[in-house]
């Protein structure tokens, strides 16, 4: 055999090689379809709603006005936008076909029933953590539920991430997290609390910063990350902050309550603090020790000292504004205050954070009242405030707060939060 | 006290006021123009609802200090009494208010929705209107209403 023949050999020996080794990667094969089982224990099906609850499946697999657990929002990602699928047990349209064994590998692989790769937007890398019981609790709950009739809307990804084969190489990538093995020298509390915020909660999720593929950055977990424009803040350190976290504050807040000091969950927080308000406070409770005892990162980013001081006529501006747009609730003498013991403004998180972006997300767009929930409600005031007044309002208010340390480029973040605000 | 300009239905006014005002209070305290009513003062019922430029807007929560080269309509600007706008006679046919109070929020707020989409769906005029709080509970007659309006082929046109 000459030279020649041999190395052409060698390539095609390489190349089918290849591509063996790229199927092997991007094939998964479907699993069978079954008859929806019926016949699971209440005290199990019981079990399995507060295993969906801990995962906030419903805040993404549910759409605004839509049936529970039916699909269909938007999710907006750097890489197109995604719609959540159907979960109920409709045989067509939902997982009513699905046996547990595909439940489990769509949950811990991120595959589906019929072999193609889910996006990772689905947080797969942390429902993997979670143990054999509560996955079969869970798929209990959810081949219980009413199966409703709605075919997933079509995600528009932008090429090339609309090749879903590709979620392989990803997976190769990033798809690495084993079990969580108890710590014998941390309290049964402490296992419970990592396990539920590591695992169902998916915190990291949004609270740890994603790198360009879209997957959370080793080593900075939890360190803080941005969700629709809101800064999902850093969850390290939260006990050892200027304003320091409490166990009891950081539950009622986890809770959906208002907490003295910090202020309530707004935002892409609100949902999840509102399906937490429905978990066992031992649960919160459990998450709230364990996120406490998180040490503050070596990586925070120091405060940002800027010279800017507001001039006199943007703060009377300010001023001005906040007495006739803010006061009626926030200011000192308001009944929400001296009567519903609401904290002042200058106290919440959004006002001491770093970056302005939270409090000109929550003026925009205020704090929506969830029909059938209590809890605050703040109108937006994206309409009736401009560009330069709104600056003028967040110079004056993180001026009562922290008149050392104004907020840096607050005209060019207002500018890229309200393109953003719908 | 100030001078602070105020485009309202179309004309302009020149107020010496403290500028930390509320627009509401301008409007009917200044002008005279009190369809928009006083409510909760904090933004949570809707019936001081105005549109600024083509938005509505809480008036009891909007700063006379932000109105400058904006334009303000009131309830006023839709119609008159012999007269009245197509989301008024619909809010009229329908017997729409009890006791009235919401209601010319309630229009406005329907009025700006009309304005951006003259066909909304039922669902899109629910959501829309959500903000706004009816204490008497007429909320079924006034999206009758305003349904009506839609059904009627919308604000432009008018049946006598």
């Amino acid at each position: 055999m000459s030279h020649r023949k041999r190395w052409t050999l060698a390539a095609i020996a390489l190349g089918v090689g290849g591509l063996a080794a790229a199927f092997g990667l991007m094939w998964r094969p479907a699993i069978d379809p079954i008859e929806r089982p019926m016949a699971f224990e209440p005290a199990q099906i019981a079990r399995g709603a507060q295993v969906v609850t801990a995962g906030d499946c419903a805040v993404c697999h549910t759409r605004p006005g839509g049936e529970y657990l039916a699909g269909g929002l938007p999710l907006v990602t750097p890489f197109g936008t995604l719609y959540s699928t159907n979960i109920t047990p409709d045989a067509q349209t939902g997982i009513g076909q699905w046996p547990l064994e595909a439940f489990q590998r769509a949950m811990r692989d991120g595959i589906s029933r019929d072999g193609h790769f889910l996006y990772p937007a689905f947080p797969y890398t942390h429902y993997r953590l979670l143990d054999d019981q509560d996955l079969a609790d869970a798929y209990a709950y959810l081949m219980s539920g009413p199966p409703v009739h709605q075919p997933a809307t079509p995600n528009r990804m932008r090429f090339p991430m609309n090749l879903r084969p590709l979620v392989a190489g990803w997976n190769l990538l990033f798809l690495h997290s084993a079990p969580l093995v108890p710590t014998a020298q941390a309290s049964p509390q402490w296992n419970r609390g990592r396990y539920l915020v590591e695992g169902a909660g998916h915190c990291g999720g949004c609270h740890t910063p994603l790198n360009l593929l879209g997957a959370e950055k080793t080593g900075q977990a939890l360190a803080g990350g941005v969700v629709d424009g809101w800064a999902a803040p850093s969850l390290l350190g939260l006990a050892s902050r200027e304003t320091p976290w409490t166990q009891a504050q950081l539950v009622d807040y986890l809770q959906a309550k208002v907490v003295d000091g910090h202020g309530t969950a707004a935002g892409p927080m609100r949902p999840v603090s509102q399906e937490l308000a429905r978990l066992p406070r031992s649960d919160v409770e459990a998450m709230a020790e364990y996120l406490l005892s998180l040490p503050a990162s070596p990586h925070q980013p120091a405060t940002l000292g800027t010279n800017a001081v507001a001039s006199a006529e943007s703060s009377s501006l300010g001023s001005d504004l906040f007495q006739a747009a803010c006061a009626g609730c926030h200011g000192a003498a308001a009944p929400m205050r001296s009567i519903d013991g609401r904290p002042a403004l200058t106290a919440t998180s959004s006002v001491q954070a770093p970056a302005s972006r939270n409090f000109i997300k929550t003026v925009l767009e205020g704090i929506a009242p969830t029909p059938g929930e209590p809890g605050p409600a703040m109108p937006p005031f994206a309409a009736s405030l401009s560009d330069q007044q709104l600056a003028a309002l967040a110079a004056f208010v993180r001026g009562q707060a922290a008149p050392d340390r104004p907020w840096p480029a607050l005209h060019s973040t207002i500018q890229a939060l309200r393109e953003e605000t719908p | 006290m100030s001078n602070v300009n105020l485009t309202v239905n179309g004309k302009l006014h020149s107020l010496d006021i403290d500028p930390d005002m509320p627009l509401l209070y301008a409007l009917r305290n200044h002008l005279e123009l009190n369809g928009a009513k006083y409510g909760c003062g904090l933004g949570q019922c809707g019936a001081c609802t105005v549109i600024v430029d083509d938005q509505p807007v809480f008036a009891c929560v909007t700063p006379c200090a932000g109105m400058q080269g904006r334009h303000v309509r009131t309830v006023e600007s839709l119609g008159t009494p012999e007269q009245p706008g197509p989301l008024q006679q619909a809010f009229i046919d329908t017997q729409a208010a009890q006791c009235g109070y919401c209601i010319a929020g309630m229009i406005m707020r329907a009025q700006a929705l009309l304005e951006h989409n003259p066909q909304p769906d039922a669902a899109t005029i629910r959501a829309h209107m959500a903000s706004n709080l009816c204490r008497c509970g007429t909320h079924l007659r006034i999206i009758e209403a305003i349904t009506r309006v839609v059904e009627n082929g919308g604000l432009h046109v008018v049946h006598n």
